[in-house]
């Protein structure tokens, strides 16, 4: 299709152009359309077989079709068809017509009649179906042709009586697709000679008793079809959808379970029967058991999909919702609890748990034998078997599902999480962490008892690094109900620490969490932890306990002010280690971030000094105000380098140099030129470092890129003799001034004023003048132009990163055999990059020796791991080699980001909308200018390559 | 009526010696072939004089199936097929195939070499015996003669455990032998498709329990093993070389694995070496997990756990030692509990059952000091924990089964008879089918209300469907016409007209007559003329015709005009009408007999 399309474009392309030229290449291009149908026809005459003929209908679907000679073409495929006896040359005929009946631009309301009438004539089942399908794609494509449609409909209930399954699915689709609930349809009974009104539901329906499973399956699918295109279905269906529920073949099953899934979201209040009784329940909750049922079928699909469905079922009532965890043991026919129960029990008793109790899970109470119902009516235990079953797939499906539901209940939150903990010890990883996330996900609702934190805890020691994590975001939002609790962690972690050091940063910050989160918990321990009791008074306690510091201080900013404890402020200076809380509100700091750039928007009033100062005040005040506030240090970074970017700019348009006569001042533009590319550099920044830009910022960015290449194109032509490279140059920068404003024309309104207005006002002068000219132009408009106001957007965050590991604070070099390779641990973690995979990359250069060699690697996608919105982990090896040094030296690590300016042009949203019809106009696109911005603190690694022993 | 007739020779309400014959469709068939744990004397094996009292028993059965290789299933084969006589086939799947000789090996060894019984089948007759089995494949239809087929359905239990259907014909029956409906570590969960067999006979070894998750159970189990590990305790776990055993060194090793411990796991050698080899090749026989990851690592393939050798278990330090027998009343896992239970560091789980009288049974019910023989006592210091890991189908699981299956009759064995009644009245009350418990040697007769598959010639059918409509309607049942033509076993319904040729027979016309009187003033001619208005105006839809020879045709019924000699006012109207247009024929003439309407010209 693509390929069509581009065709097409250059087609028009180059029919615009040359019309008006001559006349010739004109001709040449309508007399190639009917050509093809023509090629066609001929082709098809030539066959004197059918496989001969299937074999040039074969090679005719190969090729596009254009829009105009579709019509030709199907008459031509008509044609033959009437003659043709074979089915499969029929059939591809009625399959082409279907695809050239999807060609854009045709409409292939023309064709029904035909088509239809080869129906009625058409004797093959196979090719009835094929006609169908073309019917149904032509429906498809005329949406809103009542006319077309109730002919078509027409067609189906006619066919639907076919013998041949396919031709009733067919037709099926064809009502799931097309049919109306409002318009009445009457269908003939011919037998009895009567006429009754029916509507699409009705028949299809009627399709669900078929004989067919495939069939049934097709009609509850089109049923579902309309459903999905806003149709309501009747509520009478609801029997025989949970009819098929236990149908024989799991695709009907699979089908029918949405089918009753859709009408309990439908009526869920309304009052169904429950057969052999009296009473009723709600809909909603009937198809929950029903559902709930299946979760135990014999096909792993089923079960999948029920598992699914039972968690998008949030109106179920509280009782029935509990049933699904609920599973009465039995052990020769006594009652005895489950596990679950029991911990309880042991916990609530207050008695240490013992758990080693032969028989203490003896059963107790002899059960009565006819209250015993050992095929649950309903609800019961499906998530009990769905967390057990044999397939992962359904066991994840299953702890989603019941994610959703405990998220909406907090009593079935508080329930399940015994069922999520115990799948923390699944044997499939996916299974392990996905229940992890869930519990963190649901962790706002439910405190966890000492023996469920004991058991949470100990996946602490899984080797796996993925779950660890995930346990340590766990923890961070868990409430645990005492301070045993508290403490049980802490040794945990501190385990964990021990275990896998590796993960310090993760089990830090776990540790302030789960401090800040349980303050009044934590104070009792404090005198323990830090060992301050009155006896042991030490002058000076110990600081080498970071992490155990860190939990403190961050739970003991939410203590209440207590006089046994050392006054708040001066616990061991841990300020410094904290990035700084509360500080002054948002809204103030926002406010003198918008009166600041209020401010430098009044530069142009002041003399030259004077503005400078103010844009250098400023820069400054954005600069520290980005320090102190962290939620704005993006867009207080943002506006202080484009100041930062403006200010060169007026430096550079403010040198003595502009006043001098062209030959003296080769020497003095050295600053100018500077000046220049780093304004360059930083507009690249801009665009590319920062995530939340719209496009109204992107064209202030390419703005002041624009002048700064204005400015460098001023300063060639003063400092070169010589007409040619200027010329290159000149038609460079009209190039770019061209595709700006083919970019940002919805922007151009916004621009008053501006250096570029006044360009484009002058375009047409420029394009035709000469190059010194030219330059002399830009030199003025550059210095009378001022400097355009940014507005900020909503949200704008710089992309950052932080190596974690490898620290560089190791002294021990990292030995290897040289010329062989060593494996380098990299973690870090970047916020706000959009896309990590395809724009993050890592620098290794060497800093010591001369060769000073430098590469940039790119990291497999698959170590990038996303733990938060806007936020990525990347965990990979960095290779390195080298040959053999005299003794270790550092390299340096740091992380890239590479932006291109073709994907500049097509991140911008303006320029996408208008691609596909800007498109003939373009010329090709400019050369995309790449590069790399460092994008974090550079890490130094000490390496020693060994000489390899012979 | 037909009859399917059940006998269990063992395990009719009773676990052990399993063994039952089923007479389907002619065809009597032997479902496994057990011993009896408990038994030393002759009542280990069933008793097969009740096929027959002397001579062979291959001319009495079609074939023997064997469900899975525990010796309460395939004890007795050997015995049976060497000793009694039996040549035909025996059919099992392929991993028990290959674990069963070794099982029924080991079991020879113990009670003819260390208990000296004679008179016990040889190495050779397991051999022997073992050449007459026909491998099965999972849902592969295996044709043991023109009737009879079987086919095997995955049953979880142990490795190679299999459900067997059986048909006779439209005849079926599924025999479940030992089957497990949850996963564990190692296996699947049972499966069967919705066979609707006639009788279902399935074992009920937990017909009164519903089991807790396998996942508590787990946990607890390997959190006693990491704390009594971090304790520097040995645990020793005591186990039967094959099943459950393999199922716990899957857990603790991937445990080990996940949690980078590096404490040492042992297995004591033995028969396990080689029935591990079979766990490596059998791969396809088990869970998903297995399954998925065995290209990367089979993880039948330990890395952490390693052969035991007696002198470790002197060695300082934690451990966890698998060892055998499962009820430490003898052999190495008793030397072992001897050497460390006097230390209260360590742990024995019993994974297990435990028999009263040994160790195991004393131990566990809180006996802390035990006599060994010379007179000396043996303090117990260690813990002792008891975890069951059993891989029955419980209450639930086997009414999932029967909901999965949907069998018409069920019938209960491998159970306790008390038990049995249990699950019996609840299969009754919920599924409304009927459920037997047969004991042994008693029959149970199920009559079956089979099918007969009749062909029915294509154009017959066409022709019925071109003339009822369309699409057959559930709700309302057809009549067709047809001849049904029994020859040679086979049914078949065609046509009249073809079954008259088939069978070289003419056609005969049945054709009924009636005179009907008629009062009419009018002429001959216009009398008829007046029928024919008359009737063209009734019946609508039907072709008439007055034909020129002065009759009127309505359809195949000729109508006739003759007036009387007396009274030229009175008609006579001869119907005639074949057979096959009675219901017409018999309309007209009641409506002719009530007279022409007078309105008529």
């Amino acid at each position: 299709m693509a390929a069509h399309l581009k065709k097409r474009v250059y087609e028009e392309f180059s029919k615009v152009v040359q019309i008006p030229h001559e006349e010739v290449p004109a001709k040449k291009l309508r007399l190639s359309k009917p050509s093809k149908s023509a090629a066609l026809h001929v082709d098809l005459c030539k066959a004197t077989n059918s496989t001969d003929a299937l074999q040039y209908l074969l090679q005719f679907a190969r090729k596009p079709v254009e829009a105009e000679s579709v019509e030709g073409v199907v008459r031509i495929l008509l044609e033959h068809y009437y003659k043709e006896t074979d089915n499969s040359v029929r059939l591809k005929i009625a399959s082409l017509l279907g695809l050239l009946s999807k060609t854009q631009g045709f409409s292939p309301d023309c064709i029904v009649d035909d088509v239809i009438s080869t129906l009625n004539n058409e004797k093959s089942h196979q090719v009835l179906v094929q006609l169908l399908d073309t019917l149904l794609v032509i429906g498809t494509q005329l949406p809103e042709n009542p006319a077309v449609r109730q002919r078509l409909i027409e067609v189906a209930c006619k066919h639907l009586s076919d013998t041949y399954f396919g031709v009733r699915i067919k037709c099926l689709q064809l009502l799931g697709c097309l049919g109306t609930v409002d318009a009445p349809l009457t269908k003939d009974n011919e037998g009895q000679g009567m006429s009754t009104v029916r509507d699409v539901q009705n028949v299809i329906s009627d399709y669900f008793g078929d004989q067919d499973p495939r069939v049934r399956t097709a009609a509850i699918k089109a049923m579902l079809q309309l459903h999905e295109r806003g149709m309501k279905i009747h509520q009478i269906i609801y029997d025989q959808a949970c009819r098929l529920l236990s149908d024989d073949y799991e695709q009907v099953r699979s089908a029918a379970v949405q089918m009753v899934w859709v009408l309990s979201q439908l009526y869920p209040e309304s009052i169904v029967p429950i057969p052999s009784s009296n009473e009723e329940i709600r809909l909603v909750d009937d198809s929950f058991g029903k559902i709930s049922h299946m979760v135990s079928d014999g096909s792993w699909m089923v079960r999948v999909q029920a598992a699914k469905t039972l968690g998008s079922m949030l109106q179920v009532s509280p009782h029935f919702l509990e049933q699904t965890l609920d599973k009465k043991l039995m052990s020769d026919l006594r009652r005895k609890r489950t596990a679950h129960e029991r911990a309880k029990e042991l916990y609530t008793s207050g008695e240490f748990s013992s758990g080693r109790k032969w028989a203490d899970d003896a059963p107790k109470e002899k059960v009565d034998t006819n209250a015993v119902n050992l095929i649950a009516s309903g609800a019961c235990g499906a998530f009990v078997h769905g967390l057990e079953d044999e397939m992962y797939e359904v066991r994840i499906a299953a702890v989603e599902a019941l994610c959703l539901l405990a998220r909406s209940s907090p009593s079935f939150a508080e329930k399940c999480l015994d069922f999520l903990v115990d799948m923390f010890n699944d044997e499939i990883e996916e299974v392990r962490l996905q229940s992890i996330h869930v519990l963190r996900e649901i962790s706002t609702h439910i405190t966890l008892r000492e023996d469920q934190l004991d058991t949470v805890l100990a996946v602490l020691e899984d080797s796996s690094r993925d779950i660890r994590e995930a346990l340590h975001e766990l923890l961070c939002y868990t409430n645990v109900s005492t301070k045993e609790c508290i403490q049980l962690a802490l040794l945990e972690l501190l385990k964990n620490l021990n275990k896998y050091p590796t993960d310090r940063n993760s089990v830090w910050k776990c540790l302030k969490f789960l401090g800040s989160r349980h303050p009044t918990l934590v104070l009792p321990l404090v005198p323990e932890l830090l060992s301050t009791h009155p006896y042991f008074d030490t002058p000076e306690p110990d600081m080498d306990d970071p992490a155990k510091m860190y939990w403190l201080w961050d739970a003991h900013c939410n203590w209440p002010p207590s006089p046994q404890l050392p006054g708040r402020k001066p616990l061991y200076g841990l300020d410094s280690v904290d990035s700084g809380g509360g500080s002054g509100s948002v809204e103030a700091a926002h406010l003198f971030l918008q009166q600041s750039l209020n401010r430098v928007s009044t530069v142009q009033n002041l003399e030259a000094p004077g503005a400078q100062d103010l844009l250098d005040f400023t820069i400054r005040d954005l600069q520290r105000l980005g320090q102190l506030q962290p939620e704005l240090a993006g867009a207080a970074d943002f506006s202080a380098t484009y100041l930062r970017c403006q200010l060169l700019l007026m430096k550079a348009l403010q040198e003595k140099l502009w006043n001098m006569a062209v030959p003296l001042c080769l020497k003095q533009n050295a600053t100018a030129t500077a000046a220049a590319r780093q304004i360059l550099e930083e507009t690249y920044k801009l665009e590319f470092l920062y995530s939340g830009l719209e496009s109204r910022q992107v064209a202030t960015i390419h703005h002041v890129r624009l002048q700064a290449k204005a400015l460098q194109l001023v300063l060639t032509a003063r400092t070169r003799r010589g007409l040619e490279p200027l010329i290159g140059s000149c038609e460079k920068f009209l190039q770019d001034v061209e595709s700006f404003q083919r970019l940002f024309l919805t922007e151009l309104p916004h621009l008053q004023d501006s250096f570029v207005e006044k360009l484009l006002e002058l375009m047409p002068r420029l394009s035709s003048c000469k190059p010194a000219e030219l330059v002399k132009i830009l030199q003025t408009t550059l210095r009378q132009s001022g400097l355009l106001q940014l507005r900020l957007p909503e949200q704008i965050h710089r992309a950052t990163a932080t190596i974690i590991e490898p620290t560089g604070e190791s002294d021990n070099p990292l030995r290897f055999t040289s010329g062989l390779v060593v494996a380098l641990d990299l973690d870090a973690t970047l916020e706000h990059v959009q896309d990590p995979q395809n724009t993050v990359k890592v620098q290794v250069s060497e800093l010591l020796y001369p060769d000073g060699q430098s590469h940039v690697i790119q990291p497999r996608p698959g170590d990038f791991r996303k733990p938060g919105p806007h936020r990525h982990r990347l965990i990979t090896q960095v290779y390195l080699s080298h040959t053999a040094w005299t003794e270790p030296c550092q390299v340096e690590v740091r992380l890239l980001l590479a932006y291109s300016s073709s994907s500049s042009s097509s991140s911008s949203s303006s320029s996408k909308a208008g691609w596909s019809d800007s498109t003939d106009s373009l010329p090709p696109p400019e050369a995309a200018i790449e590069g790399t911005i460092p994008f974090s603190k550079s890490v130094k690694v000490f390496i020693m390559p060994k000489p390899a022993r012979r | 009526m037909p009859e399917i007739k059940v006998t269990p020779l063992g395990a009719g309400q009773d676990v052990g010696r399993s063994c039952i014959l089923v007479s389907i469709g002619g065809k009597n068939i032997m479902l496994d072939c057990g011993m009896h744990m408990g038994y030393n004397d002759d009542r280990r094996f069933p008793d097969f004089s009740y096929i027959t009292q002397n001579g062979r028993l291959t001319e009495f059965l079609d074939c023997v199936i064997i469900s899975h290789f525990h010796l309460d299933h395939c004890g007795a084969l050997p015995y049976m097929s060497e000793m009694v006589g039996y040549d035909g086939p025996i059919y099992m799947t392929h991993p028990t195939k290959a674990i069963c000789p070794i099982l029924l090996e080991d079991f020879r060894k113990i009670t003819v070499d260390k208990k000296g019984e004679t008179n016990f089948f040889t190495s050779q007759m397991i051999k022997d015996c073992m050449k007459k089995v026909i491998p099965l494949n999972l849902h592969q239809t295996v044709q043991v003669d023109d009737e009879l087929e079987i086919k095997a359905y995955y049953a979880g239990h142990v490795l190679g455990a299999a459900m067997v259907h059986i048909k006779v014909g439209s005849e079926s029956v599924v025999y479940t032998g030992d089957y497990n409906m949850t996963p564990d570590r190692h296996l699947g969960a049972a499966w069967i498709d919705k066979c609707r067999p006639d009788i279902l006979i399935s074992e009920s070894t937990y017909a009164t329990t519903i089991r807790d998750s396998k996942r508590c159970r787990e946990r607890d189990f390997l959190k006693k093993v990491h704390e009594t590990i971090e304790r520097g305790g040995k645990v020793l776990i005591p186990v039967f070389a094959l099943g459950r055993a393999q199922e716990l060194c899957i857990l603790l090793e991937t445990f080990w694995e996940r949690m980078n411990l590096k404490a040492p796991i042992y297995f004591s050698t033995g028969l396990t070496e080689k029935a591990n080899h079979y766990y490596k090749l059998f791969i396809t026989w088990t869970n998903q997990k297995i399954r998925k990851t065995f290209v990367q690592r089979n993880m039948f393939e330990f890395k952490h756990i390693k052969a035991f050798d007696r002198s470790y278990a002197d060695n300082p330090g934690p451990m966890v030692v698998f060892a055998t027998p499962g009820m430490l009343h003898a052999g190495q896992s008793l030397q072992i509990f001897k050497k460390w239970a006097g230390n209260e560091k360590n742990m024995v789980i019993m994974p297990g059952y435990c028999v009263q009288g040994t160790i195991g049974h004393k131990i566990l019910n809180g006996q802390r000091k035990l006599e060994m023989e010379g007179r000396a006592t043996l303090d117990v210091k260690l813990q002792v924990e008891y975890m069951s890991f059993s891989a029955h189908a419980d209450a639930k699981g086997i009414m999932q089964l029967i909901r999965m299956a949907e069998p018409r009759n069920m019938l209960l064995v491998h159970g306790e008879a008390a038990k049995m009644e249990f699950l019996k009245g609840k299969i009754e009350q919920e599924f409304n089918i009927n459920c037997y418990m047969p004991a042994n040697g008693e029959t149970e007769t199920v009559t079956t209300n089979p099918s007969v598959p009749v062909d029915i010639s294509l154009n017959l059918l066409k022709r019925e469907m071109a003339l009822g409509g369309p699409l057959p309607d559930t709700k309302k049942p057809r009549t067709m016409h047809g001849t049904l033509i029994m020859k040679e076993n086979s049914l078949r319904l065609v046509s009249p007209e073809q079954a008259l040729k088939e069978l070289g027979l003419n056609e005969h016309q049945l054709r009924f007559t009636c005179r009907v009187q008629l009062q009419d003033p009018h002429s001959d001619s216009d009398t008829l003329h007046r029928i024919y208005t008359h009737l063209k105006s009734v019946l609508k839809g039907y072709t008439i015709q007055h034909l020129p020879d002065s009759t009127v045709m309505v359809e195949s019924i000729v109508i006739k005009l003759s007036s009387s000699a007396e009274d030229p006012n009175t008609k006579v109207l001869l119907l005639s009408w074949s057979y096959q247009d009675e219901d017409l024929g018999s309309f007209l003439s009641t409506l002719l007999k009530k007279g022409l309407p007078s309105g008529l010209c």
